[in-house]
């Protein structure tokens, strides 16, 4: 039996406005307990709701850039259910009049390919505060400083078949989402959350089959595998005969198991209503362009961009717009040097390693972009060889100063004096006459042997190209 | 005695030194000390806050600072939250609560210089048309003190009718002022919805509450009003429609004025004597130039229905916060989170408060929502509709605020729907957010009767003017009990 | 529309109330009651009426994002039940 994943995933993005939602508290992270809740957020009798103006341009950013249609007449529902780190006993959403209705994703696959995935909707809500249940000797402690932070629900569409095709579309939102600057998904600190609906279905039938929704969920690694042991889960069931109960799952990374949520076994009905405290949200299309000026280029644009404008290749030019402040950092080393080539491949190359070991952010990059430029300069000039450059930037790596301050330091230089080249040549052909007769038989490859023997003499400083083309120009005669 | 007079006549008298806030605040606080204990009326009494406030607001006179409204002593029904004092809402669960705020309307009154004499009496969370739920025991009408003021601002009401302050704030989500007004012979003014910021004001059906005042007359409303309305952003329920002075077109002729008369508020259930004292009071404004006709508001038999869901699903949930974890009541021992709640909420709220949350969830819930939440907000809208045509042809409406006199404490308690009835003339007014006033228009074996005045919206104005005209050629609103 | 024992619970546990078998009963009863009155509503055709949520046409008031609230953990939590270092506490939740 063959089998088909269906996925569907509802991301929670934490957007990242100065004050709350409703309220003008504080939003910032790691402040003490409690400090960031006022009347409003601890749900004080008689306290009343304003709507936050920045939350509503962030929605409809993120709605303009997915090509969604925008709620024109959006509303605020309660939904009713009681929860310590819930206030007011309900949580201030939108149910039937979304800010952002149906859009869509386009996603980028390992292999190079794209895939389309459907937004069903995106809408505000106000998130809940934090539950502490360690250190409190039986009691939970409540920490309301979340609570009223706005929230962005992004629904996808169940269009979504495979895990790696989850991880590509949360990648994507990621990506997206920073472009904005609406929030700084941070899935580790849970400025994005991420629950997959999951079911599956024989291939070929279009039949949803049963879904569970699973939670806590919090690295893109964890989605991928989260959802690989739930398909195993449902299909194993499913085969020995069983049903799927439709439920809500969390993701136990230590065990790699999803299991079942005792707590929301009981299926809550949230008796969903208007907000009376809140009037309709209307906005017009002289709101809806203020918002769409400040759009940027987004990263489908840019790579398309990069592409022409640099000519990289596809998988390059994804690479680098995927995330915007690389893509910046490496328009600024192009702009320095004049060669995207080499740009392209330092960054993603030398530079993408070092960032990756010490899990830097290219924004506290050691090197400055246009540092970086100053050294591909050299490449070019042919000051440096590509082979010292690398020296040369783990240097620079080491605070030793600019490419320029090094080469003069360490005496790096490139000979590319052709006397002097010819000089080292002439020696090297002189004292190994059996290899030139090896050359000279035919052995072309043993040109090799040659080059390195003169690199050695110029303690690797000769220019690699002029001694091949010296060498060849000799031998052959 | 000063303290018998409305506020008008005390602004006066305070503004040419004849009294001192001072003295006045003492002697309202002496009356208070001699008759709370029976009457009820008011929950917690300010006596020091009240004596410091007089003492400042004489100090300001002296400099020549005050305004029309300084040093006068008022008092605010418990539902207004006042910072550093206990704000109740007539309930258990918020016995403890000393409200860190001030409400909107408590700051503008502050800001004008007014004396807060304490917080009135009311029913539980404002639901009831009696005062008989509240936590601090029923409150006894000045006029026969077997008998309710009426709800739920009866604290208010009767402290405004014994005379024990000046005027009073009070709130009306079916009819909570303008009922009780009726009862205790006193005029009850509801504003327009949106009309005055809701910030502060506890929450019972959020569409529908409103804040207003409860005073002698209509100057002395309209005195109020002056303080209370006005534009809150942190109310987004809250009108930008212009303020006016209230006070200024008290004195226009009523020539020409349409009344509309519900032939819907004259049919059973209408006791015979009030109804008879209520068409001599229209009788008075046709002597004063007004024309009157017959309207008809066709969907005003399911108001109470409409009202019966809407009110008690937005209060289910406005009710939710109260969990025993930030403040307010929580009950002993909990033994678990669920065991909390549960405890905490049956223990803290009273029955009918209990029995609205339940009637609120129910029409909330899953399958129930369009037959019952849905189609009331219909209702709505049809009634809304009806007051609409009624006003192309009417410039006001009028009727009896209530179909009888006040009934004796304890006599409707067995069957809820009973009391539900009572707001059977008021609730398509708060349905459709109109203003309207209920004012003192006859007795019926001494207990007072009220004639209510509905006009378009932030109409409040016109509907003070028709009011003030009226109470200048009777005397129903002198008329004290005993 | 009659309300029954088990509905009665059903909406109790919904809305956190606790009711003794007698106060079941009791709000059984009055619900029905209640439910009656409610039930007239059915009585008028409002398949094309539009429900009213707000009495005024009014659109909602947009707020800058500014933070205008300050701390006052300290005066706010006086009146809490319990609270330590800070945190409001409550019986310990289990997930």
């Amino acid at each position: 039996m063959e089998w088909e994943t269906v996925i569907g995933l509802e991301v929670h993005v934490q957007l990242s406005t100065a004050s709350k939602l409703f309220s003008g508290t504080s939003t910032a992270f790691g402040a003490e307990p409690n400090t960031q809740a006022n009347i409003y957020d601890l749900a004080m009798p008689g306290t009343l709701p304003v709507l936050n103006q920045e939350a509503l341009r962030m929605a409809v950013k993120f709605g303009l850039a997915i090509d969604a249609e925008i709620g024109k007449k959006s509303v605020f529902d309660r939904k009713n259910y009681f929860y310590p780190d819930l206030p007011k006993g309900y949580q201030t959403s939108q149910l039937d009049f979304p800010t952002v209705g149906k859009g869509e994703l386009v996603i980028d696959m390992e292999d190079g390919s794209h895939k389309t995935i459907g937004v069903t909707r995106a809408h505000m809500e106000e998130d809940a505060g934090k539950s502490l249940h360690e250190d409190f000797h039986g009691k939970t402690g409540i920490d309301l400083n979340r609570a009223g932070t706005p929230l962005l629900e992004i629904v996808s569409e169940p269009d979504i078949r495979s895990a790696k095709e989850a991880v590509a579309y949360l990648k994507k939102l990621h990506s997206m989402i920073l472009y904005l600057g609406i929030s700084d998904g941070d899935m580790s600190q849970g400025s994005m959350r991420c629950d997959a609906n999951v079911s599956v279905r024989p291939k070929g039938t279009t039949e949803l089959g049963t879904r569970t929704e699973i939670k806590n969920i919090n690295s893109f690694r964890f989605v991928e595998k989260a959802i690989n042991i739930e398909v195993e889960r449902q299909i194993d069931i499913i085969e020995d005969g069983g049903r799927i109960i439709q439920e809500t799952r969390l993701y136990d990374s230590e065990r790699n198991e999803t299991r079942s949520m005792r707590s929301k076994e009981v299926a809550n009905d949230y008796r969903y209503f208007p907000e009376p405290d809140l009037l309709p949200v209307v906005i017009d299309d002289a709101f809806i362009e203020s918002v769409r000026e400040t759009l940027p280029e987004l990263p489908d644009i840019k790579r398309a961009r990069f592409q022409e404008q640099y000519g990289l290749s596809e998988y390059d030019a994804m690479v680098l717009a995927a995330d915007l402040a690389t893509a910046n950092y490496f328009e600024e080393v192009v702009a320095g040097c004049d060669d995207a080539k080499l740009s392209a491949n330092w960054v993603m190359g030398d530079l993408q390693a070092v960032l990756n070991k010490n899990e830097t952010p290219i924004s506290q990059s050691p090197v400055a972009a246009k540092d970086l430029a100053g050294l591909i300069s050299r490449i070019k000039d042919n000051t440096i060889s590509s082979k010292i450059a690398k020296t040369v930037f783990e240097a620079m790596l080491a605070g030793e100063g600019d490419a320029d301050a090094i080469i003069e330091s360490k005496g790096l230089k490139q000979v590319t004096d052709t006397g002097a080249i010819e000089a080292m040549v002439d020696e090297v052909i002189a004292n190994n006459p059996d290899q030139v007769q090896q050359y000279k038989d035919g052995k072309e490859q043993v040109i090799g042997f040659f080059v390195g023997q003169v690199m050695k003499a110029s303690q690797g400083k000769a220019n690699p190209g002029q001694v091949n083309q010296m060498l060849k120009e000799k031998l052959s005669s | 005695m000063m303290i018998d007079s409305g506020l008008a006549d005390i602004s006066r008298a305070l503004a040419d030194g004849s009294i001192s806030s001072v003295e006045l605040t003492q002697d309202y606080l002496k009356r208070i000390a001699a008759e709370n204990t029976d009457l009820n009326a008011y929950i917690t009494v300010c006596d020091e806050l009240a004596l410091a406030q007089a003492k400042a607001a004489d100090e300001k006179r002296s400099n020549g600072n005050a305004g029309v409204f300084t040093g006068i002593p008022i008092a605010h029904k418990d539902l207004f939250c006042t910072n550093g004092v206990r704000t109740s809402c007539g309930s258990r669960m918020l016995d403890n609560f000393i409200a860190p705020y001030d409400a909107f309307i408590v700051e503008r009154f502050n800001e004008a210089g007014a004396v807060t004499l304490g917080k009135t009496n009311m029913d539980e969370f404002a639901m009831g048309s009696s005062n008989e739920t509240s936590f601090y025991g029923p409150v006894k009408n000045p006029w026969d003190r077997t008998r309710v003021p009426g709800g739920s601002s009866g604290g208010s009401a009767a402290a405004v009718a014994g005379r024990l302050c000046a005027g009073a704030t009070a709130t009306d989500t079916g009819g909570s002022i303008r009922q009780p007004a009726s009862f205790t012979g006193i005029t009850g003014l509801k504003p327009t919805y949106g009309r005055v910021s809701r910030w502060g004001m506890v929450a019972f059906a959020s569409s529908l509450d409103q804040a207003g005042t409860m005073t002698q007359t209509a100057e002395d409303a309209a005195m109020m009003l002056n303080v209370m309305a006005g534009t809150d952003v942190k109310d987004s329920t809250c009108s930008n429609a212009p303020v006016e002075d209230y006070t200024a077109n008290l004195d226009k002729p009523l020539d020409g004025l349409r009344i509309g008369i519900p032939v819907e508020h004259f049919s059973d259930g209408l006791d015979s004597e009030v109804e008879k004292a209520i068409r001599a009071a229209i009788a008075e404004f046709e002597k004063l130039g007004a024309v009157v006709k017959e309207v008809n508001l066709d969907n005003s038999h399911l108001s109470v229905s409409a009202y019966y869901v809407i009110a008690p699903a937005e209060a289910s949930a406005n009710l939710s916060r109260y969990d025993g974890v930030r403040y307010g009541y929580r009950c002993d021992n909990p033994v678990d989170l669920e065991d909390m709640y549960k405890r905490t909420r049956s223990e803290g709220f009273g029955a009918e408060v209990k029995r609205r949350i339940m009637v609120g969830t129910y029409a909330l819930s899953a399958g129930y929502y369009d037959a019952y939440y849905i189609k009331a907000q219909k209702i709505r809208r049809l009634i809304k509709n009806d007051f609409q045509k009624a006003f192309e042809e009417v410039d006001v409406i009028m009727g009896p605020t209530s179909p009888h006199t006040a009934f004796p404490i304890g006599s409707k308690n067995d069957d809820p729907v009973t009391m539900y009835l009572e707001d059977i003339y008021t609730i398509a007014v708060n349905l459709a957010g109109l203003p309207g006033l209920s004012i003192p228009a006859g007795l019926v074996n001494n207990l007072p009767v009220g004639l209510q005045i509905v006009g378009k919206d932030f109409a409040e104005s016109q509907l003070l003017n028709v009011a003030h005209k009226f109470q200048q050629v009777t005397d129903w609103h002198t008329r004290q009990p005993g | 529309m009659s309300i029954e024992l088990a509905d009665v619970e059903n909406i109790a546990h919904l809305a956190r109330l606790h009711l003794s078998d007698a106060e079941k009963q009791e709000a059984a009863n009055s619900m029905t009651d209640i439910l009656g009155l409610i039930d007239q509503m059915q009585s008028v055709n409002t398949d094309n009426v539009e429900p009213l949520a707000h009495a005024f046409d009014a659109v909602q008031r947009l707020r800058k994002d500014e933070v205008t609230e300050s701390n006052h953990r300290d005066e706010l939590q006086k009146i809490a039940p319990e609270t330590d270092q800070g945190l409001f506490l409550v019986p310990k939740v289990i997930e």
